[in-house]
Order: C-alpha cells, then structure tokens, then sequence
C-alpha cells in the first residue's frame, strides 16, 4: 500500500473515541463474546451486524455496564474505562436506546427526556426551565413535537425521538442503536435517519445496530460485522457488498436465497390451470375498537386465496392488515361478511374452529401470541395438534418427540435438543418453532403475520425458502409484511390496505414498491421509499 | 482491513444437551427437598421417635386436608390464578354432607346418620357443592373475567356465611361408624389412615395428569401464555374453568373427610387454609406467575409444612408462633426459586 504523503486535507488522522479491545464475556456453557475489537470515530456511523445469537446485545450491553466483561478493556478517548453498572455509563457519554424503550408512557416528554435530572431550585421542580430545555433540545434535532404531551399519546417513531432527546440531554458522545427502525414507517425511517445524520455532524459517534441491509448502505459509514462470538471482518461501506456483508455473518453463502426459478414454474402452473379458492372473503367489517366504538376497523374486505399461491398483504400499520388475519382466524370477531372455506361458508369463532378447517396463523408477535416460553421446543411444536398426538387424552410421547425431531431438522432449528426451552432459542430459532408448530397441523391456509420481523438474514432466507416449499405443496399463503421488498420479493400478487379497505390489487409484474405505497398511502405520484 | 474467516456449514446440531452442574441452581430447584431432609433429621436427632412408622402415619393424617387442597390448588395456580375459598368450601362442603348423611332430622344432634348408603349421598353431596362452588368461580373467572384473587375472596366470604346459615352456629355431631370410617378408619393391615390412601391417590392422578395427558399440557400451556395457547387452539375458558372445578372438587371431599375424621361439622372448619394450601404448593417450587411447576412439588410443600409444625409442637413452640414461619419460609423459597432461575437464564 503507497501511503501518499499529502495528506488528504478534509481528513486529519483520527483518534477513535471508544475502542473495544479484545473484549470476552463467558455465560454458562456459551462463549458469548471472543475477544471481539472494534472502534468508532467521532462523526461517524458503525453499522454493527450479525446473527442473532451473534454477540451483538452481549456487547452492547457490556458497553452500557449491564454486564462485566471476563477478558479485554474498553478504551475511551484513548484511557481504558471501567463501566461497572448503567449510570456510570451515562456519566461517560454512553448512551443506548433499546428496542424496547425505557420511557414512562404516564409522564409528558419533557418529564422524560430529564427524568431524575429536572432542572430545580431546592426540591420544587422549575417547569418553566424545563420545558424551555426540552424545546431546545427538539429544535436541535429538528422534531416537532409537544413537550407536554403525554409519551403514550405519541406514535413509535415519536417516543424514539424523545429517546434521542434523553441521550442528547445527557451529552452523550456515543448513541448506540438497536434495530431502531423494527417498528417505523418507511417515511419515519427517512426522518429518522435525518436526525442521525445531524448528531454526526455534530461530532457524536452512533452505532447502528440493524438486520436491514439496505440501511446499513444508507446510513452507516463502516461496518462490522460478528458471528459466533467473534469478529467476523470489519468493512469501510465502500467496500462492503451486501453479498459480503452476508457471508460474513452466516459464514456460508446464501445460495438458496431466492428461489425465483421454482417461484416462476409455480405461478405458470397456477395461472394455466388456476385450482378453486381455498378461502373466500367478501365484504368483511368491522366497527369499533376499545377506544372508539364507531372506528371502522374493517369495510367491504373481499378477496379469494388459491391453493398453491403466496398473496401478499401490504399497507401502513394499521391499515387492518393484521385484523383481517385474525378475522379470518376467529381471534377476532367481525360484524359483516362472509369466510368461505373450501367451497363451505362457515362462522368461524374461535382460533379452534380455524384450525379444525385447516387454517394456521403465525401471529405477528411470536413472543406474546405465539410462544409458551417455559416449555421446551417439542411442547410448544406439538401445541396445536395434541389432539392427533395423543389417544384417550395421554400424549403419546414417542410420536411428539419424533415430530418435533424431524421438524428440527427439516427446519434447521440450531439448537442442542428438542427438550431446550423455547426462552433460549434466538428469535430466528423461535420463529422457525412457531412455523413448525404450523406445518405440524398440516394447514390448508397459512396467514403469516410479519413472518420474518427480527429474525436475522440467514432464518430469513430459510423461512422464505420454506414458504416457497409450502405454496409448492399446495399451501395457500397469506403473508403479511410492514418490508416492501419482502412483499414485493415473495408475492405472487399483492393486496394493498388502507384504512381497513383493500385500496388495490397488484399482480407480481406491476408489485413494486412505489405502487404499494402510492395505493398504501393513497397518495398517487412519486412518493421515494426510504433507502 | 477485511478478515473472513472460513466458512462453516449450518445444519442443526442434535447432541443431547451438556450438563454443568451449578450449584446454586441445584441448591434452588431442590431447596424444598433438602430443607425437608434437614428439618426431619434435625427432629429426628432431638427425638428419636419422629422417625418412626407411627410418626409418619401420624403426620400424614394431621395433614391430609392440606395435602388434597394442595393438589387442587396446584391446577389453579399452574394457570396463574389462585383460589382463595378453599377452606370456606371445606366447611360448607362438610356441613352439607353431615345434613345429608343425616337426612331429614339432621338438626337432631342426639341420633348418629344411618350409614351405609347415607354415607355414599353425602359423599356425593359433597362433592356436588365443592365442584358447584369451582364452577362459580371459574365461570366468574374465565367468562366474566374477574380477576381469579377477587372473585375467590368473595368465594371466601360467601360459603363461610353460606356455612352459618345453614348451621345456625350449632354443630352437627354424632356420626354413625360408616361415616366415621373414611376419616378415622385404617386400611392395609390397619396401617394406612384412610384419609392418608385417599390423599395418596390424589397425588398419583395429579400428577400423572399433569404430566401425560393433553388435558395437563394445555394447563401449563394457558398458565404460561393465554394468549398463545388460545392462538394454538386450545379451549382457553373451558380449561381456566375447569381448574376451579378440580380445585372445588378437592375442596368439597376435604370437606367431607374432615367431618368424618373429626366426627363434627363446624362452622369454623377450615378456617386459615388457604394460606397454608398455598405456602405448600409455592413452596413446592409451584409459580404464581402461572405455567411453572409440579404436584410432586407440592407434595414435597405440604410434607414440609406438616414436619414443621409437629417438630414445633415436640420442640413446645408456642403454637403462635407457626404463621411467622410460614410467612418467612413461603418468602425465602420464592426468592431462592428466583435466584436459580435467573441463574439459569443469563
């Protein structure tokens, strides 16, 4: 390498803010973290990428004193730092904004953003003051929001910007981010990434830590990538692909990706000879919520699913996507309409009653609605069909265990037994139990709500392979997904929802991503999706 | 400045799964074991003849009562609710089945129940109120969706006033022998207390239930997550429903059992045991969180408690004195049970 000596001169040499250094951290019977290094320089974005699984949380909850690392340093501003619990964290710049946020949805932003730390003379809190801080703090990431309103009334994207607020409030140097837009609009994700351009030009460090690629190539200015514990490889955005990116963290390439050759076949089979709907909906509604009796949650749904057939179901939140799935589950109750199952027009109340006409729901969160956490993989695999596994009510278990053995291998469920509980799978091994315990019962129609959400790049492709596999054997598939290209990439044709009506229907020539949101948004023209 | 390392296939792995042994987590999920050892091997060395054959009948039939309830109780629970009535529907239950047994002159304290088939209808009489007094409650519960604390506190109340009334603060006494039989006779060589089999068998359905049937997957299955058993297809009311049932039923032949082994229906009959019932089945490791758990556990509960008081008792403890250290021990085996599991977990 010619290591020129005129110096660039927008670039003087750097010294990073924060250096990892060989860092480990041993859980019992897991090595969590392998002497891992990295750095981060002031004014720049580290996209952090791996496998659940990956080291990824251990790291960064070793950054926020969560946890004690076994082996290594943690250097800050060229001193090694000892973290040894949150605060202390905080106090040296550190700040992390979780997934899950560490807001209290009662209190009003500003109360918030200098929760403990209000501005006070004596022990009366000076609002005032308060609210003039808060509104600074606003005006420098340029978000418009009410300091005095209550953070529940605030959509996600809002109550993430107060989180931002709070780290800024707390001069932070180094905003760590975990998978910050899991639950953004793609419009809000634009605005989000604004902001964090504006805290890089203000000389902070984040650390991106997501599963979507494509913001990785957008906001991030190197990447590193983890798997198994270790460091994987490092990459300036320059050079990294997402192909690159890829095999580094699954350690092998994905060639079964994209099934587009057997998807094509399957679509030339189904339009030459297209087989009787397995399901029928028309004229499907809803009125009321628990908030607002009149809301119309569901108008005039009417659509039919073939045998054979993956149909995506895009729209914003809460556009009704994930009502008509547990409509049509009997999770729900509906008001209007009629579900035609197999040429049968039926009432279905009850997921029970679903299940018995064959239909199977993998609801959009695994943890709360899908998964007994306490019980073990083969448990929770044979939930759905006790009834087949077991004679005069005693569950046979030879039949259980040889069920959910065959299912971890055909699903490739990385775990050490069928007996680990399902809380010690990663979230893509989690998923893969949920899909399990569907393919189990063996359905005719399989709703598939965000069927990939938080699940990392390798279970992804699998899953989708798996959907592919399924709508071969004839499965009818609904899948919906708040991830344009996941729709735009699975779909053999597209319903777009909004305000709890079917705005349009694509087929998969005319399924790209800026006409779902131009019928999603209702907004006909040029509406630039994020990244 | 890229380093990739080399690429290693994925397949899912199979090996059973290792075993390190953590102490502190062994110390948690045995603690209730180990304390009961410890607790009678301390007796024992102060009086010799706890260990005997005849303490141990002895115990078992001082606590018989706790025992079935705690059986009960463990359904409940299991599914994170909880059944504060059960000593209430103990009372009524066995007011029922004195009145019963005795027939049409039952406020005649002077003449003892018939026996024979009077035994058999009081039996079933009171098995007909516990069990009617859980569907009230797992109706209220899983229908109506009063919180399960509420509703059986009410329970509490309500079948301890139910007992007065019909009572009017006498007692029923006199009893003829049949009735006297399934509380106070022994069976097998006339070593086993009967109430002590009834007790036992108790114990083996609990368990076998829970731990092979379909019915007791989808218990654990609604206690650990409602909404996913209910997503899965399991009758989510029918089962909360039915535990209230079970822990009725249990109630209801305790009630009956208890008059039989006392050879009186009083008002105050049961009165307190539902804080012991569940310090057994907590105690037993059981989590009030619902979905965690084991009848053998409580078994192990209830063994403790019963230990406990009659070392108290040999030791001349104040009896006073026992409630504290129920409160203390249900407090200490919670946290320990905590501890191991957060082991477990990180």
């Amino acid at each position: 390498m010619v290591v020129s000596d005129m110096a660039a001169p927008e670039e003087p040499p750097r010294a990073p803010l924060l250096r990892v250094e060989q860092v480990s951290k041993q859980f019992p019977g897991v090595l969590a973290l392998n002497e891992v290094s990295l750095e981060v320089y002031p004014g720049e974005v580290l996209g952090l990428v791996g496998e659940n699984g990956a080291g990824k949380s251990t790291l960064m909850k070793i950054l926020s004193g969560v946890y004690q690392p076994d082996g290594g340093h943690i250097v800050l501003d060229g001193k090694p730092v000892v973290i040894h619990n949150p605060r202390q964290a905080q106090d040296l710049g550190i700040s992390i904004i979780y997934q899950e946020f560490n807001l209290m949805p009662n209190l009003s932003v500003e109360e918030n953003v200098f929760v403990g730390r209000e501005p006070n003379s004596g022990k009366v809190v000076r609002w005032g003051q308060l609210r003039k801080q808060t509104e600074e703090l606003l005006d420098q990431l340029g978000v418009r929001l009410d300091p005095g309103a209550a953070v529940r009334s605030l959509s996600v994207a809002e109550q993430q910007m107060v989180e931002i607020a709070k780290a800024l409030s707390l001069n932070a140097r180094i905003v760590i981010m975990d998978e910050p837009t899991s639950a953004l609009t793609d419009r809000e994700v634009a605005a989000l990434f604004d902001i964090i351009r504006g805290l890089k030009e203000r000389g902070l460090a984040v650390i991106y830590i997501s599963h979507r690629l494509e913001e990785i190539f957008t906001i991030c200015d190197r990447v590193t990538v983890l798997r198994d514990g270790e460091l994987a490889g490092e990459l300036s955005i320059e050079e990294a692909t997402p192909d690159r990116i890829v095999r580094l963290m699954v350690g092998r390439p994905l060639g079964d990706l994209f099934r587009g050759e057997e998807a094509e076949r399957r679509l030339e089979s189904l339009a030459a000879r297209p087989p009787e709907p397995v399901l029928e909906v028309r004229g499907l509604g809803r009125t009321g919520t628990g908030q607002d009796p009149a809301a119309i949650v569901l108008e005039d749904v009417s659509f039919a699913l073939r045998p054979g057939e993956i149909v995506g179901l895009a729209g914003l939140v809460g556009s009704g996507r994930t009502e008509i799935a547990r409509a049509i589950f009997g999770a729900d109750d509906y008001d209007r309409g009629e579900i035609i199952v197999s040429g049968k027009q039926t009432r279905i109340r009850s997921p029970r009653e679903a299940i018995r006409l064959g239909i199977g729901l993998v609801p959009e969160d695994r943890k709360l609605q899908a998964l007994v956490l306490n019980l073990a993989i083969r448990e929770n695999m044979a939930l759905s069909v006790l009834d087949r596994l077991s004679r005069f009510g005693i569950v046979l278990l030879g039949a259980e265990r040889k069920l959910a053995r065959d299912m971890v291998q055909a699903l490739r469920v990385r775990t050490p037994s069928i007996e680990q509980k399902v809380l010690n799978l990663s979230g893509g091994n989690q998923q893969k139990v949920v899909i399990a315990k569907w393919l189990a019962l063996r359905p005719k129609i399989l709703i598939m709500d965000e069927p990939t959400r938080g699940i990392d790049i390798g279970a992804k492709a699998e899953v989708h392979g798996l959907m592919h596999q399924l709508a071969a054997d004839g499965v009818a598939i609904l899948m919906i997904s708040s991830e344009l290209p996941e729709i735009v990439h699975m779909s053999d044709r597209v319903l777009v929802m909004r305000q709890g009506r079917i705005a349009g229907e694509l087929a998969r020539h005319e399924a790209t991503q800026e006409a779902i949101m131009a019928l999603a948004t209702g907004v006909v023209g040029t509406i630039a999706p994020a990244a | 400045m890229v380093s990739e390392t080399s690429a290693v296939g994925g397949t899912a792995a199979l090996e059973p799964p290792k075993r390190r042994i953590d102490p502190i987590e062994l110390l948690g999920r045995f603690a209730p074991v180990i304390f009961l050892v410890v607790l009678a091997a301390i007796f024992t060395s102060q009086q010799p003849a706890f260990a005997s054959e005849t303490n141990f009948w002895f115990l078992l039939r001082q606590n018989f009562v706790y025992g079935i309830l705690a059986v009960g109780m463990t359904f409940v629970i299991l599914t994170g609710g909880i059944d504060l009535s059960v000593g209430s529907v103990v009372a009524f239950a066995g007011m029922v089945a004195a009145a019963v047994a005795k027939g049409s002159n039952w406020r005649d304290v002077g003449n003892p129940d018939p026996g024979g088939s009077a035994v058999l209808l009081a039996v079933l009489a009171a098995i007909a109120v516990g069990a009617g007094a859980g569907l009230i409650h797992g109706f209220c519960v899983a229908k109506l969706k009063v919180p399960a604390f509420v509703v059986t506190l009410g329970g509490l109340a309500a079948w301890r006033g139910a007992t007065q009334v019909m009572s009017q603060g006498t007692p029923i006494n006199r009893f003829s022998d049949d009735y006297r039989f399934w509380g106070s006779g022994w069976i097998l060589g006339d070593r086993v207390p009967v109430p002590v089999a009834i007790f036992a068998a108790f114990v083996i359905v609990g368990y076998l239930v829970l731990r092979f049937t379909t019915y007791g997957r989808s218990i654990y299955a609604v206690g650990g997550n409602p909404e996913a058993a209910r997503l899965s297809g399991l009758n989510t009311t029918g089962l909360i429903m039915s535990v209230y049932v079970i822990s009725g039923f249990c109630a209801g032949l305790s009630g009956f059992l208890l008059t039989s082994r006392l050879g009186a229906a009083e008002v105050v009959a049961g009165q307190g045991y539902e804080l012991i019932v569940i310090a057994a089945v907590v105690i037993g490791g059981t989590s009030l969180f619902g979905g965690e758990g084991s009848v053998l556990g409580t078994l192990v509960g209830t063994l403790l408690i019963g230990v406990l008081y009659s070392g108290l008792a040999i030791n001349n403890v104040n009896p006073y004195y026992q409630p504290i250290i129920i409160g203390v021990i249900v407090v200490l085996s919670v946290y320990l049970d905590q501890l191991a599991k957060r082991r477990r977990r990180a």
